[in-house]
């Protein structure tokens, strides 16, 4: 066998291999595996990141201690984001490989981040009220994840409304795609349309100036937990969707049994 | 396709379908602006603008249902789908009658109604160039988001949950190049991206559109 060929089948092995998790039972034997330690792994870091963002963090000049709401308020942000992006990968997988565990990993994402984007909002409106003096403006991020809010309760209100579930996961995920771009698109007027007083990014790799150190190793493990709280949650909720798609063909099942 | 077009605005026209409604239902939110902000005829200058885009909005999405909703019940929709055209384009026949039936009537009724809310000679001009360009987008996605709720019984509720954020960027452009133009500013920019928008809808939508429908009807 020549040697492209060779590759080319290598290269099909290690995807079939990555396509093997999306069965159903290999996934709730593997998530059950994990789950416990994920569980553990993401109460210590949390905790963590949390007491020593809380209690070990210099107060900020012109910001007292209000600054602290930092470590809830952008991780939840930029997990509320996430979430979302997760939720379009998955959608895309089930069109194209109709697996379900994708599709239903999708619709326990949506719940997730609805929370988070929740979270963000109120943790910024109580952050807004004493350094901008108002709890809410029309600014160009804020708007956005209000509207992001909007997208994620239409997203679960389909769910919820077509009985069919297969019918019910491609409509969602063609709806995700088609919001998405529509989300970014929104994105983009709303900073045409307002500028506002929300900082512009204080966290990236290549950024000159960044948060102080003091604040941002604390933040990145704060981060990295709710990263992780994340991931326990989807396997939680997918792996007790499972169990209901179980249940439910158990019982039609009996019922056909009866008839 | 043009006799798909002919059936549906025939259809719009005579059967009450809700073509003159829409049109009426512009003109009360117009008249119920001014009973909740008050009669000043400044205020209403300044926000005259926003509120013909948000009316014009609200009267497109009350028709919706209706594009998909009277075909899919008594299975007309079952035989355009194995009909040699393709469902892209019946989608497409279909929001250009929902436009020519909701959108184009508001256009034109649009600046008449601005005299009503006292809006700035320049404004009725730009309030029909900007609904010009920007409707044929609302009915385009508002066509993809009656196409994902047609099997529904209660759809109507949920469909304006999923369509009104799609809205927000094509209200955003729309309104602030009305606005700016009034103003006094250049309005190339957002007239610009309001056009793209509606282009890209009418381009791309109708793939979208015709795959939910095609879940629907499996």
């Amino acid at each position: 066998m020549s040697a492209p060929k060779q590759r080319t089948r290598q290269a099909r092995d290690n995807i079939n291999w990555l396509w093997e998790w999306a069965n159903p039972v290999k996934f709730m034997w593997f998530s059950g595996l994990v789950l416990p330690y994920l569980v553990g792994l993401t109460a210590l870091v949390m905790a963590t990141g949390m007491i020593w963002g809380f209690f070990f963090t210099p107060e900020a000049e012109n910001f007292g201690s209000s600054v602290k709401i930092l470590f809830v308020h952008v991780p939840s942000a930029f997990m509320a984001i996430s979430a979302w992006f997760m939720m379009v990968v998955a959608s895309v997988i089930w069109l194209i490989r109709r697996h379900h565990v994708s599709a239903l990993a999708a619709k326990a994402a949506a719940p997730v981040g609805t929370v988070f984007t929740l979270i963000a909002l109120a943790t910024g409106a109580l952050w807004g009220q004493p350094m901008w003096g108002t709890w809410w403006v029309w600014d160009p991020r804020l708007t956005v994840f209000l509207i992001l809010f909007l997208f994620y309760l239409g997203y679960m209100a389909l769910w919820a409304a077509i009985e069919d579930p297969d019918t019910a996961a491609d409509l969602t995920a063609v709806l995700a795609i088609v919001g998405s771009v529509f989300a970014i698109l929104s994105r983009y007027a709303v900073n045409f349309w307002n500028q506002g007083l929300h900082q512009g990014a204080s966290l990236s790799l290549d950024a000159e100036e960044n948060v102080s150190n003091d604040y941002w190793f604390p933040l990145l493990l704060v981060m990295v937990g709710f990263f992780l709280f994340f991931v326990t949650m989807i396997f939680i909720r997918t792996r007790a969707e499972i169990r209901l798609r179980r249940v439910h063909a158990l019982e039609l099942r009996e019922r056909m049994a009866d008839a | 396709m043009i006799a798909l077009l002919i059936r549906d605005l025939r259809l719009a026209i005579r059967a009450g379908g809700g073509f003159g409604l829409g049109l009426a239902f512009f003109l009360i939110v117009v008249t119920l602006v001014p009973f909740g902000v008050g009669p000043e005829s400044d205020i209403l200058a300044r926000i005259a603008p926003g509120i013909l885009w948000v009316g014009a909005l609200l009267a497109c999405l009350l028709s919706l249902d209706r594009i998909f909703q009277l075909d899919f019940e008594d299975g007309s929709l079952d035989l355009l789908a194995t009909a040699p055209l393709p469902m892209e384009g019946t989608v497409a026949i279909k929001a250009l009658a929902h436009w020519l039936t909701t959108g184009l009537p508001m256009v034109l009724a649009a600046p008449a109604l601005g005299v009503l809310l006292n809006m700035p000679a320049p404004g009725h001009l730009w309030v029909f160039v900007t609904l010009l360009l920007g409707t044929p987008a609302l009915s385009m996605i508002g066509a993809f988001g009656a196409a994902l709720t047609v099997g529904l019984k209660r759809g109507g509720l949920l469909l304006s949950l999923l369509v009104l954020p799609l809205y927000v960027p094509t209200l955003i452009f729309g309104a602030e190049a009305a606005t700016r133009a009034i103003d006094g500013f250049d309005n190339a920019g957002p007239l610009m991206m309001l056009a793209g928008i509606t282009l890209a809808s009418v381009a791309l939508l109708p793939f979208a559109a015709a795959a939910a429908l095609r879940i629907n009807l499996r």
